[in-house]
């Protein structure tokens, strides 16, 4: 079937990306008075981000569909719940404490942070549990480097992450038969968590995360389902032992701690053996394909698990 | 709207004698428009998950309606008797489809897999049951069947009462957690059990005298 494509503008005809921010932010400005009904991407801003290692050879998810096809419970069950209820959630002013176990515990406020990193953009295969994928341009920094400067004691061996709790900005929050315990929360081992390939998010495709993405940071671990990648970080603690996670809690048959994608180990209702993947384009788009051991990173990160029975351990 | 009573013979929705026909078609137009739509990439990022969703919830919404007709002429006196071997099939149609997109689309027909699925996961077995015993009930709705089958098929087409029970159990699984649409649903799938069970109590009670 012949696909129609985007007629592509001559480059003399493209705004140059200087000249539209600054017309962004004429509106803007002429906008203050109405900030309150200001819509999600309302603070996206343009972030300093050079090319980082571990670039996925996969072609990206179109920006369309990572921002509008989203899991975020705090917004609603609906995929497009994030994308259209997340308008009144305000990720600035932000503060994230690192905290616990380490020697140099801080608060830090989102902007200076971003400061303080540099920040890098990496390509990443993202595989959900409910076996669907995408493949998304990050931008951020690896948790380690954060962690570094924190400097975790010998006695920390978890990290133990928190999410928000805002009901009145987050529609999903206000309770009900489908809620979750709130605040979100989800953990890792302190060697996952120090391994280069956990990144700490905060922008996709060169601009700041949008709200229904998990504004301001959230975190990303490819080789791990989704849910692991807790949005929206208010802390980070440095722990004992292991710290609880929101879906195993919720359902400890379904959902383990460790999470890795491992496509032997089925869901319980559905297999984990192959996945769709997300704006392929149409039923006859092609969108299905195999399930890659740790979502492909199994070069990187195999060795992380050694002899572990990764069936019991799912 | 014509009014529909349960005193006399029940009138009609559309003045035609082919009516059924017409609705029926009618019911299964959504279905085609959408199968349209996610073909020329017009449902969305995930479209064949929400193709397969939607016939599903459908099929359980065309269900629950054929199981209202008799409580409702009971509670109401309205009776929509003449329309519920429609809405019987159309739920069976509905349920085809569902069954058929998550076989050629969702896992594009790769046996190994299916088996494995049907064969493993509660959830599937019971939507697999589930449609199992509908397709008696659909290839005896109509009436040669009555005629042919007597009493029989009275005692027949009471499975259905066993497809709202595992449906009910398969739309709950459906969801990752308990919500509103799933739990209502089910519950209202389950009242209907509910309801057909003790009335049929009660008839017996009733036979067996003082």
């Amino acid at each position: 079937m012949a696909r129609w494509s985007y007629p592509r503008p001559p480059s003399s005809e493209i705004t140059p990306r200087g000249v539209w921010l600054s017309r962004r932010r004429l509106l803007a400005g002429a906008t203050l008075g109405m900030a309150a009904g200001a819509g999600p991407r309302a603070f996206a801003a343009a972030l300093h981000t050079r090319p980082g290692p571990f670039q996925a050879a996969e072609t990206p998810t179109p920006l369309q569909d990572v921002t509008h096809y989203n899991n975020f419970y705090e917004f609603g069950l609906d995929k497009t719940d994030p994308s259209t209820r997340s308008g009144q959630f305000r990720p600035r002013p932000w503060t994230v404490s690192v905290e616990g176990l380490v020697a140099h515990p801080r608060v830090w406020d989102i902007d200076a942070l971003i400061a303080a990193m540099p920040l890098e953009e990496r390509l990443y295969r993202m595989r959900c549990v409910e076996a669907w994928s995408m493949v998304i341009p990050w931008d951020g920094f690896p948790l380690a480097s954060l962690l570094a400067l924190a400097e975790p004691l010998g006695s920390a061996r978890y990290v133990a992450f928190e999410s928000v709790v805002r009901p009145a900005e987050m529609p999903g929050q206000t309770g009900g038969l489908d809620s979750l315990a709130w605040p979100y929360v989800e953990g890792l081992r302190l060697d996952e968590a120090m391994h280069p390939l956990t990144l700490l998010a905060v922008g996709l495709y060169g601009e700041t995360l949008p709200n229904q993405n998990g504004a301001p940071l959230r975190l990303v671990v490819p080789w791990k389902y989704g849910f692991k990648g807790i949005k929206s970080i208010t802390r980070i603690r440095l722990v004992e032992k292991m710290p609880p996670t929101t879906w195993n809690q919720m359902n400890p048959a379904e959902y383990g701690f460790f999470a890795n994608v491992n496509p032997d180990v089925d869901h319980p209702r559905w297999s984990q053996a192959s996945e769709r993947v997300i704006g392929a384009g149409g039923f006859f788009g092609g969108g299905r394909k195999k399930t890659l051991m740790f979502n492909g990173y199994g070069a990187q990160v195999a060795g992380l698990y050694g002899t572990m029975n990764l069936r019991s351990f799912y | 709207m014509p009014r529909l009573t349960g005193a006399g013979r029940t009138r009609t929705l559309l003045p035609w004698r082919g009516e059924t026909m017409v609705l029926m078609a009618l019911g299964l137009l959504p279905a085609a428009l959408y199968f349209w739509y996610g073909a020329h990439d017009r449902l969305g990022p995930d479209p064949v998950n929400v193709f397969e969703l939607w016939l599903g919830l459908w099929a359980v919404r065309f269900l629950l309606a054929a199981l209202l007709v008799t409580p409702l002429r009971v509670v109401s006196g309205i009776s929509l008797l003449r329309y519920r071997r429609m809405l019987g099939l159309l739920a069976f149609w509905y349920a085809l489809m569902h069954v058929s997109v998550y076989v050629a689309l969702d896992q594009q027909g790769n046996l190994a897999v299916l088996w494995h699925d049907i064969t493993r996961r509660p959830f599937l077995m019971l939507g697999f049951a589930a449609f199992m015993l509908l397709l008696p009930l659909a290839f005896t709705s109509n009436n040669w069947s009555i005629r042919r089958l007597g009493r029989r098929w009275g005692r027949l087409h009471r499975l259905v009462y066993g497809v709202a029970v595992l449906v009910a159990v398969h739309f709950l699984l459906a969801f990752k957690t308990y919500n509103a649409t799933s739990v209502s649903y089910a519950a209202a799938l389950m009242a209907m059990v509910a309801w057909r069970a003790v009335s049929g109590v009660r008839a017996r009670i009733g036979r067996a005298g003082p």
